[in-house]
């Protein structure tokens, strides 16, 4: 148990997560994204004096008036006394290299009288760029410590982790305003109602007691009558405020701060952005990095998951012949072995899409992308603040739907949660892969482009404008709360911090291992169970079939092809056959057989089960067969119709199964998530249905066409 | 000398009104004087980002397809839509 608690508050660009990771040592996502830090984040830290600080990690924001959701968690923490993050100490993080916009925040937040310090961080680059900050003169007109650091190069940690454990239990800042002058009637009223001694904070709550979910609904009520009956404009009290904040601040930084060079530091940004935002070249630059995104996941992961495939079929072949034959054995390695490849194998791809994405994140290349596509999102229903939730929706739609949060409008925010999980995320990724792999040739277009490559992208791009057409049809059907906005700073480039990088890579991968693993073996070891056990009635009837056939037969070839008709007949009647089979007319205009129907059912928990299942099955198939050393692709590209003795992947099948695979909603994670995000259950069943309606309809036509 | 002080007033005003425009309207690398706002609900949130009247703006440069654009103001860079521009009255 922690002995102290500390919240980093600040704006967002502050390095504010970057500090939180030096003092906890327990690496998280930073982005230089504003609003990148979602979810309250909470790690551990030893201070000087011997005591234990709990360190919580606020999102970024200008101000305790919230623009958005995320930014509405930081007065919710800090109004809230009995909030189990309701801090003892509150560290701001502020930018030395723009000092008055991080104090507005400074001084809203010191009013709410919680023991404080502030953290010019920056200083180095406010150094370069001819800003000094006289620190002490600074310190005793706020009255709080102030204490100089520059989290990227790690310096200035130990000042203040001293200045944190040595900060006193009363609040000793100056206060700035007076916040009882702005509404004195109404402060009065709720500040007996509420209890509180604090003008600041009674004002507050006039503001924004929508927000604060910890009155009771009569306490809600007599607030609002409290605003009414006193006339309380709370646009007009805001700008007044405002006004009044920056003429204090004004006054607390003349000759604090001296500017000598306030140009420098954007050349080198603006050369940049003179290409990377140009009318042509920003597009055309964009698009690159996009292709090479998608190249880089097929063609630098072919190496590694060709020896993860192998080395899985080797364990297998090895597991068979050296472990007693047996029930048990079946289950380790056609059941969970199988199931387990079907996952590891996607680790490098996945690993790949999470470094590049924070990389962009990172640089301050995703907020560009923002403002380059912001007009084109709009006329979508969209904002340009969608752009990065979409992009992120390439790696996984969970993360991105909680990043929606940072999306002002209700409207523009509930759409962009609608339309990402069409986004094709990385569990699809292992679907495409198997099935282009099956039916599009290796081969080089003009010398350059493998056309697996250029497939991929193309499913991709399938996927993103399909997403763009339901925002634009929901565009016309939600009514929107509130007008729309984009204000948002555009951070100055910087290199990635390369170890976050990393970090974000394994972290990412672990998590994907690890929480899809968990459903994709326990999908692996039923299905392994009811694809090899079926009504006993039936397999003694096939048992007694094939024994009596193979008692007449001395021909070691027939005896073995005898014994692949016998585990094909079983199969098929096995529940998972029968389960199968029952869905078989549902799926056959679309040109799945029941084994693919089998995939399909175990996918609507995860898609990531296709592939394990398709292991699964084929591997129970062939198991007493010619062994598992076969390569799954090679097993599934070898699979027969025994009907018409054609191969059942063919190229329209395989599209068909692609373009369900696109547009299916078959995570339940995501359902969730969104169930979480929206509070309500009409929008996650909304997406559910229509998603599904529109993967079958795709799937049909590509089918009925290509066939 | 009241009254003239008045009519020096109405023609300084007057004078002023063809200086004033909507941030919207400079073009990229122009540069103008923040005067008020036309809509207070927006007024807040641009304040708060640092656009506070007497602050000098800078139109940096339009995005590839003419809107949003970005400036420059209290030493960082911002964007936003046409539409909040037109709010910012400058000089």
């Amino acid at each position: 148990m922690a002995d102290l608690k500390v919240a980093l508050v600040g704006n967002p660009n502050t390095g504010k997560s970057t500090l939180f990771n030096l003092l906890t040592g327990l690496n998280q996502k930073i982005g230089n994204f504003p609003g990148i830090t979602v979810d309250k984040k909470t790690g551990f830290c030893k201070l000087p004096s011997g005591k234990t600080a709990e360190i919580i990690d606020l999102p970024g924001t200008y101000s305790l008036y919230p623009k958005s959701k995320d930014e509405s968690i930081v007065f919710q923490v800090l109004a809230d006394k009995n909030n189990s993050s309701y801090p003892d100490v509150i560290v701001l993080v502020a930018d030395s290299t723009n000092l008055r916009r991080n104090l507005l925040l400074f001084s809203q937040v010191a009013d709410l009288g919680i023991p404080m310090l502030l953290v010019l961080n920056m200083t180095d680059m406010a150094r370069k760029e001819g800003i000094s900050i006289d620190v002490d003169k600074l310190a005793q007109r706020l009255g709080v410590q102030v204490v100089n650091i520059s989290a990227r190069k790690g310096e200035g940690l130990d000042t203040l982790k001293q200045a944190i454990s040595q900060t006193t239990p009363l609040a000793t800042q100056v206060n700035s305003i007076d916040a009882r002058g702005f509404a004195p009637e109404a402060v009065e009223a709720i500040k007996q109602k509420i209890g509180t001694k604090n003008d600041y904070y009674a004002l507050q709550v006039l503001h924004q007691h929508e927000h604060l979910t910890f009155f009771t609904e009569k306490e809600q009520e007599e607030i609002e009558a409290i605003e009414i009956g006193n006339g309380f404009d709370t646009v007009k009290l805001q700008g007044e405020e405002t006004v009044a904040r920056y003429r204090h601040l004004g006054k607390i930084l003349s000759d604090v701060v001296v500017d000598t060079g306030a140009q420098k530091k954007f050349t080198f940004t603006d050369k940049i952005d003179a290409i990377l935002t140009h009318k042509v070249w920003g597009f055309v630059i964009f698009f690159f990095i996009l292709f090479f995104i998608f190249n880089a996941i097929f063609s630098w992961s072919s190496v590694p998951m060709d020896l993860i495939e192998g080395g899985f079929a080797w364990l297998t072949e090895k597991g068979h012949e050296h472990l007693p034959p047996g029930v048990l054995t079946d289950l380790l390695m056609d059941g969970v072995v199988a199931g387990l490849g079907g996952i590891v194998i996607f680790i490098p791809q996945i690993a790949i899409l999470f470094a590049l994405i924070s990389i962009l994140e990172d640089t301050g290349y995703m907020a560009r992308v923002t403002f380059m596509l912001d007009k084109v999102m709009r006329k979508f229903g969209l904002s340009g603040k969608s752009v990065v939730p979409m992009i992120g929706g390439i790696a996984c739609a969970v993360p991105s739907i909680m990043s929606a949060r940072n999306i002002e409008s209700w409207k523009d925010r509930i759409i962009t949660i609608m339309v990402t999980p069409l986004v094709s995320c990385s569990a699809r990724l292992p679907v495409y892969t198997l099935l282009i792999s099956l039916v599009v040739p290796d081969e080089k277009v003009w010398g350059v482009f493998n056309l697996q490559g250029l497939t991929l992208m193309a499913m991709y791009f399938i996927s993103i404008i399909a997403a763009v057409l339901v925002a634009l049809v929901f565009k016309f059907i939600i009514k929107a709360k509130e007008r729309s906005y984009f204000i948002m700073e555009l951070p100055v480039y910087r290199m990635p911090r390369w170890k976050n990088v990393l970090f974000t890579m394994y972290e990412k991968s672990k998590t994907f291992v690890l929480e899809a693993g968990k459903v994709i073996i326990a999908i692996s070891i039923i299905l392994w169970v009811m694809s090899t056990y079926g009504p006993s009635k039936r397999f003694e009837a096939i048992d007694a079939k094939y024994n009596r056939i193979e008692a007449t037969s001395t021909d070691t070839v027939q005896l073995a092809s005898l014994e692949r008709d016998r585990a094909a007949e079983k199969l098929e009647n096995s529940y998972a056959g029968l389960l199968g089979q029952t869905i078989e007319p549902m799926i056959k205009p679309l040109g799945y057989d029941w084994k693919i129907g089998i995939a399909l059912i175990t996918s609507f928990a995860a898609r990531e089960a296709f592939v394990g299942t398709m292991a699964t099955i084929y591997s129970v198939e062939g198991a007493d067969g010619d062994g598992g050393e076969m390569r799954l692709r090679d097993k599934i590209g070898a699979a027969k119709d025994p009907q018409t003795g054609l191969p059942i992947f063919t190229f329209a099948t395989a599209f068909s199964l692609m373009l369900f695979y696109a547009f299916a909603m078959q995570c339940m994670s995501t359902v969730a998530v969104v169930y979480r995000e929206t509070k309500s259950w009409k929008w996650p069943i909304i997406q559910l249905v229509y998603m599904t309606v529109m993967a079958y309809i795709a799937a049909l036509i590509a089918y009925q066409l290509l066939k | 000398m009241r009254q003239f002080f008045w009519a020096l007033n109405t023609v300084f005003m007057l004078v002023n009104k063809d200086f004033c425009m909507k941030l919207s309207q400079l073009n990229p690398g122009q540069k103008g004087i923040i005067v008020s706002f036309t809509d207070a609900e927006m007024a807040v949130k641009l304040m708060e980002m640092g656009c506070l009247p007497g602050e000098e703006v800078e139109v940096e440069r339009c995005a590839p397809l003419g809107d949003p654009i970005a400036i420059r103001v209290a030493g960082y860079q911002l964007c936003l839509r046409k539409t909040e521009a037109a709010v910012i009255i400058i000089q």
